[in-house]
Order: structure tokens, then sequence, then C-alpha cells
């Protein structure tokens, strides 16, 4: 361990604190509208003081949305499903195709495989706004649009690049020698893949996993245009707050902690993991 | 055709396009009969680990046959060929402790417990690694981590063992005492195993033959006392023993009865004059004579062991004496060049002393000096 000089921890901790204040604000400030009602996060000057209220969360619970203009009908905890169905289900797909394509990339290395590893990748260079004209027609005529599987295979592009390419500079460093150890002791090429190279690999995959449904969860376009309303994750269906009447800060706030705090949650959880998978696969060895 | 346990026929290894590439290994012809301990020699990167991988079949064959107990393997996997393979670098699981490792392959061949427990207690202690079986890989030390890499190979039935530098990171010591150890271990199993190694003593304490490899070319395949006797050119004359065979170029000429072996001064132009060995012509037989007077530039080659000091000889001087404790080597400028002899007793010489050397007839070696190839090892023909 490094000594440091006490004006030196002070000053880092100042700093430590001023970037989790510019940084954590937002979320803080979030949390607390959530527990308000319009009335108050409206008033002028803006006060922390308030009386808290559970009628945000209560409304997107019970789905009914009380405006100036009357009752209207929210699917916020569809949404919510509809997010964690989406996301999860990309990712499983994703990395059932993803850590295997990874793994040939980084082992066997074929004629056009850096091409193809790199195409995989560019998907992710294109805005989606590119490519979501011609997705829908096709998808229209192809009967995908508005369907579980349609959004799933469209979280492809969002999920698949990011898996592809962490998991495969993990296999990448990876030794081939032992895994020749392995097969020389008589294995074959696929029982190597389970036994040394999946294992070797775990930290790699979880923080890609993690990763890429992060970015799933926090996908808006692709479902924005290609989903209708039973269909859609929280980030389109928070749209719904934007009433006639005007919008509903509160329960857009609520909205908003219900729906980060899974991955806030699963981020928090996998916070060593996400640092040591991403950064040993960065870095080789 | 033979029984031999592996044999390689005109291997080319190419790192890359072929005949364009890299050229790792060129052409080489290998047969390793049962029960066989071979060494392969040579210096770093001539070609040995190449070799042994394309035997194991981690590296394609880019041209010519391999076969494994009478098996073309060349295109099969490397599970189909029932080799072990000790690593150059140990690639242990990291994931499994050290005993695991060992028995990985047993288990895997669903041998009965009580024996794969047996048999990793047999070669762990063999190889002084018993304390240590139950430690992951990454807590252990680089000699410990390469036995136990060795013990991973040795402890399975295969019908070849390919060892790569497998006692590079051990002390003298140790590797005095495992050399020995692992030589009785393979020999009683009956074992065939290819060493690989760019330690001549090793070498020659461990194998039956030694291949001595260089620049991707195979120079010679022959048993230890083959190669030092009758090395096949002047790159095994020099590569193999220690200290390195005295070499001179030289020509060769006859006239009234004396056979004049005229060494050339190491300078062009000649400054430094060369020295002319004069023996009778009857101290060679008539075909090492005739062979030796056929050629116009040869390579005089002796042992520093069989240079001696004698009251008349050839003059030296000089430059370095060392007593290593059991024998002296003595350093001297000779012909222009400098010349090394060995003695058992402790030499009383000092620097810029004069000495008379001799140089027995039957102690040289003769090399065609264009291709290096042997023309005669005293006095037979090579
Ligand atoms: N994977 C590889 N790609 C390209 N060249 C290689 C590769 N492996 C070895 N070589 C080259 O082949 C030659 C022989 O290497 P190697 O068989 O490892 O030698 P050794 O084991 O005798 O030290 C060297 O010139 C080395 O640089
Ligand atoms: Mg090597």
């Amino acid at each position: 361990m490094l000594t440091t000089s006490p004006i030196e921890r002070i000053l880092r901790g100042l700093a430590i604190t001023l970037v989790c204040l510019f940084f954590m604000f937002p979320i803080v400030w979030i949390f607390l509208m959530s527990f308000q009602t319009n009335e108050t996060i409206l008033r002028i000057p803006p006060s922390v003081v308030f009386a808290p209220t559970l009628d945000n969360y209560q409304a997107l619970i019970t789905g009914k949305l009380e405006t100036a203009a009357g009752m209207l009908e929210i699917n916020f905890m569809r949404n919510l499903g509809n997010s964690l169905f989406l996301s999860a289900t990309s990712v499983a797909i994703g990395l059932l195709l993803g850590v295997p394509a990874a793994y040939a990339f980084a082992r066997l290395k074929f004629k056009g495989s850096e091409d193809i590893a790199f195409t995989l990748l560019s998907f992710r260079f294109a805005p989606p706004l590119l490519v979501l004209l011609p997705l829908t027609i096709y998808f229209q005529q192809l009967g995908l649009a508005n369907t579980y599987g349609g959004l799933i295979w469209v979280y492809q592009l969002i999920v698949l690049p990011l898996i592809l390419w962490i998991v495969r500079g993990y296999f990448e460093d990876i030794p081939a020698d032992i895994e020749y150890a392995y097969r020389i002791a008589g294995h074959d090429f696929w029982s190597t893949f389970r036994r040394i190279a999946l294992p070797l690999a775990g930290p790699g995959i979880a923080a890609a996993g993690l990763l890429s449904f992060i970015f799933a969860w926090n996908n808006f376009v692709f479902a924005l245009v290609l989903a209708s309303a039973d269909k859609q994750p929280v980030t389109v269906g928070a749209l719904a707050f934007v009433t006639a009447s005007g919008i509903q800060y509160g329960q857009v706030a609520a909205g908003i902690v219900l729906s980060i705090a899974p991955t806030f949650a699963l981020a928090l959880y996998a916070q060593r993991y996400l640092v040591e998978g991403l950064s040993l696969g960065a870095v080789k060895g | 055709m033979s029984d031999a346990m592996l044999r390689l026929v005109n291997v080319d290894k190419y790192y890359g396009p072929l005949d364009h590439g890299v050229a790792a290994v060129k052409n080489i012809n290998l047969e390793v009969e049962k029960g066989e301990i071979i060494a392969l020699l040579g210096s770093s990167g001539c070609g040995k680990t190449s070799t042994l991988r394309m035997v194991a079949g981690f590296e394609a064959v880019s041209r010519g046959k391999v076969f494994l107990s009478g098996r073309e393997v060349q295109n099969l996997p490397p599970v189909k060929r029932n080799v072990a393979m000790a690593f150059e670098g140990y690639s242990l699981y990291p994931t499994v402790t050290v005993r695991d490792n060992i028995a990985f392959a047993l288990k895997a061949a669903r041998l009965p417990e009580s024996e794969v427990t047996k048999r990793v207690a047999e070669v762990s202690e063999m190889l002084e690694i018993t304390s240590i079986l139950d430690r992951f890989p990454s807590s252990i030390s680089g000699g410990q981590q390469q036995r136990a890499s060795l013990a991973r190979a040795l402890i399975r039935d295969a019908d070849l063992h390919l060892l790569d530098e497998p006692m590079g990171q051990l002390e003298p010591q140790l590797r005095t005492l495992l050399r020995g150890r692992i030589k009785y271990y393979i020999k009683e199993r009956g074992l065939t195993a290819i060493l690989v190694t760019h330690d001549q003593t090793e070498a020659n304490a461990l194998a039956d033959r030694i291949a001595v490899m260089e620049g991707g070319v195979l120079q010679q395949y022959a048993s230890p006392e083959e190669i030092k006797e009758r090395p096949a050119n002047l790159f095994t004359g020099t590569f193999v023993g220690e200290p390195p065979m005295n070499v001179f170029p030289a020509s060769v000429t006859a006239a009234g009865g004396k056979l004049h072996i005229d060494l050339r001064g190491d300078t062009r132009g000649d400054l430094r004059a060369g020295l002319d060995l004069i023996y009778a012509e009857s101290d060679f037989a008539q075909p090492v004579r005739e062979r030796m007077l056929g050629k116009r530039d040869v390579v005089i080659g002796v042992r520093p062991y069989a240079v001696h000091r004698a009251a008349q000889g050839a003059a030296a001087q000089v430059v370095a004496n060392q007593w290593l404790g059991d024998q002296s080597h003595i350093a001297a400028s000779f012909a222009g060049k400098s010349i090394v002899l060995v003695e058992h007793d402790r030499a009383v010489l000092s620097e810029g002393e004069t000495i008379a050397v001799e140089i027995r007839p039957n102690d040289l070696h003769v090399f065609d000096a264009e291709t290096g190839m042997a023309m005669s090892h005293g006095q037979e023909l090579a």
C-alpha cells in the first residue's frame, strides 16, 4: 500500500465527492421527485422539504393515472415486464449464439474471419434510425412487426456484437496450449470448449452478458417503432406520462426509478465482475 | 514397413504459405523405435518445438507424412493420436489443483479411483511434488509447475510421450537427480519418449539416440557416442561436446613420404602465419589419406581432450588457464587461431608461456570445407 499524505487524502476525498455529486444529483433529484405531487414539484422556488406521498407509485402499480382531465389507464407494469422479458431473452439468445461464435473467431483463423467479425461490430456504428425504415417495412411484410420474436431479433443487433467482441478477446487471452493439453489427453474440440474454455472465460462472459443486458434494457428507438403498447418496454412506455393535460412529473420520476432499479441493482451486484471482466478482456496478458 | 513407434517421412513445416512462409522444419526423416528415448537437440529456434507439435497434431504438417504405430496420422486430430505431451510453457489447467491436473487424463479414461491415486502418488513422489498436490497452479513456482506438467504427461499410457524442455526451469542439483529418475521411470514402463532440449548433458544422459537439429534441418541422428566420435558434419562436431571441438581450415599435401596438413591462419593475407602439421604418410590408412588429398580445402577438427602437451610438437602460446576443480581448460593461440586443451590435472602454466602441443592422427576429424560434411574420423572414413 502506498502511503499518502493527509492533504492528498483530503483533496482526493473532495474530488470523489464532487464527481459523485455531479453524477448522482439527477438520480437523487428524480428519487425525491417520485415521492411528490406535481404541485410540490413545480412550486417556485423549489424546495427539498415536502410531505412524501406514495401516490405516484400507487398509480403506476395499479395502472390508474389521475390527471386534471380525468382518469387515464396506463400499462406501466406491463411495460416493465416487457423490458425484463425482452432484455433477458435477447441476452440469453445473444449468449447462446455469441459465445460459440466468439470462440470460433478466437480459435479458428479462417479466411475472412476478421472481416466477418468486423462487419458484426460495425452494426454498432450505424445509427439505428438508418435501418429502421427498411426494417419496419420488412417486418410488416414478414408479420414480425409488433411481436416479441421480431423485437428480440432486432435486439440481437445490440447485444450480439457486444457479446462477440468482449468474449472473443477473453477467449484469445486463454493460452491455446491449455486447451491443447486437454485435447491431447483424449477430449474433442467441443468438450474442450465446454470444460476448459468456457470456465476460463466465465468472468468475461458474465461481464458481456450484464453489459448487453443494460444496453438492451436502455434501448428506445427500435421498440418505439416496432412495437405497439402491449409489447413496449419501459423506455417507450414512459411516453404515456406526457398527457394532453400536461406532463405528470411525479409519475415520470417514479417510472424512472422503477425502470432503472433492476439495471442499477444488477450493476451494483456485478460491479466486480464487470470491472474484472472488461479490463481483463481488453488488456492482453 | 518397419514397426517403428514414430516415423516422420520428408516432413516440412512452414508457418504461413507453403514454400514462402517461415520454414521451421525442412524435410525431416526420423524413426523412433518402441521403448526408445530420443532427444531432439538444437539451439533455440531450430524447429524442435515445431516438430513435436506436428507429431502431437497442434500444428498442421505442411508436407510429408507422420506415422504413429504404423498409422498415418498427419490428418488426424490430437485426440485420435494417443500421445502425451509436456508443454514448454507448462499449460496447466488454472482452475483445478495440481493433483487434478495430473489425474485429469486418467479420470477421463475411466481408470478406477484406486489406480489413479496410486499412479499420482508414484509420479509425484518421483518428481518431488507430493507436497504441492493440493495447491493451485498459480500459487506454485515455475519449477514446480514444470514438474506438475511433466507429471501430467508421464502418468499417461500413451504410445508416445513428447517432452518439450521438461527440465529447463529446475535448479542443477534437482535436474541431475530427476534425470536419472525420469529415465528409470520411462524405461521401467517401456514408454517411448521424445525429449526436446538444448542441453547436451541432458540429451547424453537420457537419450538412446540424439537427433541434432539446426536451422530446421536434421543434422545427425545417432547414439550419443556415435555423435561424439563420428560427427556427421562440421555443425554437429562443433555443437556437441564441451568445450567445443577446435577447428582449423587447412589444405593437405603429400611430399616425400610425409603428409603436410597446412593449417591456414585466421587472417587472409597471412600476417599471422599458419602452421604445418607434418605426419608420416603411414600414420593414416590409405583410404583416409586418399580422401584427404582428393580435396583442396578441408577443415581439421580436434577435440580439446585430444590435444596433448608434449616434449616436442607445434608451438602454442598460453592465453588463459582455468582450473575448474576437476579439469584444466587451457586456451592458447595456435596456427593464427586459438586452441583449447583439456587436462585432468591442475596445469601449472602462466599466460604467455610457450607450450608444445601434439595432435595424434587418430584424433583428427576431417571435414569438407565446402559442404561441411565429415570425410574421415581418425583412421576411418566417414
Ligand atoms: N506460430 C508460429 N508462427 C510463425 N513462426 C513460428 C511459429 N512458431 C515458431 N515459429 C518459428 O519457427 C522456427 C522454429 O521454432 P520452434 O520450433 O519453436 O523452435 P525451438 O523449439 O527449437 O526453439 C523459429 O524461427 C520460430 O520463430
Ligand atoms: Mg522450443
